[in-house]
């Protein structure tokens, strides 16, 4: 499908500005966001194409507002709700019970 | 007026997906601290580095790489997750190859790592295959006009590494001291290797 992903040629998305001794992730969600994709698609058998898809369908504004790694919690997010193992419900309850514990 | 709902914060979104999957015993957080240590501890940069500086001292290893790269890349052990089909792309005089994944960010991790971010990010997917020199001089990377520049456009199944050009007066240097001359960018293509 094409998309907003299909940046190839675009004009207009300023400067590069590659970051000096980058390290390899910027927080430690991300080192979670990361791991979790080899954790999660031997059992919830979706493929590499699946998880692409769900990050193409993302609405343009929110596919360039948001970070790699936010990319992929759209993705693991939409999967593992269809596929039955993390649904949106528990989900979101979930999330409200570590904003309080966090509060 | 509509109010804006605040985002979630992504570390309670990630935190939420892998404390339900750890309570139904689906994944094992021991698990995936080991995937986070491969990746930022032993699997790099270094990897392809020691590719590169072996095809420079070994004359029938750059004949395989270039040939077969993912047989002779396995050779020094690196395969495997994103790096399954490797083309090596060698910069001479006349053609120099800059890489990049317009789509996503597909990249070869065997031998390079995780990709940075600049590499995944808008500016540089959409701008390096329309201005290719313009992209490479905010590197500082100043490619005579007389060298062709060609930009390969990564796939989900196929993966490359630039071939960097061996740096000129490092004839008495050891494999091992020509790989720290290998950087992440030159096996990209937005660099050059570092001079001796």
């Amino acid at each position: 499908m094409n998309g907003i992903h299909d940046l190839g040629g675009m004009h207009g998305m300023g400067p590069i500005d590659p970051e000096a001794n980058e390290p390899v992730f910027h927080a430690d969600w991300e080192k979670r966001a990361f791991a979790l994709f080899a954790g999660t698609f031997v059992f919830a058998g979706y493929s590499v194409d699946e998880f692409r898809h769900e990050i193409e369908k993302m609405g343009h504004a929110a596919y360039l507002q948001h970070s790699y790694y936010e990319h992929w919690l759209v993705a693991y997010e939409e999967i593992l709700h269809r596929n039955g193992f993390v649904t949106h419900d528990e989900r979101l309850k979930r999330i409200a019970e570590l904003e309080k514990e966090a509060a | 007026m509509a109010t804006h709902k605040k985002e979630t914060d992504p570390a309670l979104r990630v935190k939420a997906i892998e404390s339900i999957l750890a309570e139904k015993g689906l994944i094992d957080p021991k698990a995936l601290d080991a995937m986070v240590d491969l990746f930022e501890n032993k699997i790099g940069p270094r990897n392809g580095a020691r590719v590169v500086a072996k095809a420079w001292v070994d004359p029938a290893y750059r004949e395989r790489l270039l040939t077969d790269a993912t047989a002779a890349i396995k050779e020094l052990g690196y395969s495997g997750l994103q790096g399954e089909d490797m083309v090596v792309l060698e910069n001479t005089d006349e053609i120099h190859n800059v890489v990049v994944c317009t789509l996503c960010s597909c990249y070869p991790w065997p031998t390079l790592g995780l990709p940075p971010v600049w590499y995944k990010s808008a500016p540089y997917r959409s701008r390096v295959v329309a201005d290719p020199r313009g992209v490479l001089k905010e590197f500082g990377v100043e490619v005579p006009e007389t060298t062709e520049v060609r930009v390969w456009d990564t796939t989900a199944e196929l993966r490359y590494l630039v071939l960097p050009k061996r740096p000129p007066g490092t004839e008495a240097m050891s494999e091992e001291q020509l790989a720290e001359l290998v950087t992440r960018d030159s096996m990209i293509g937005t660099g050059l290797a570092k001079a001796a």
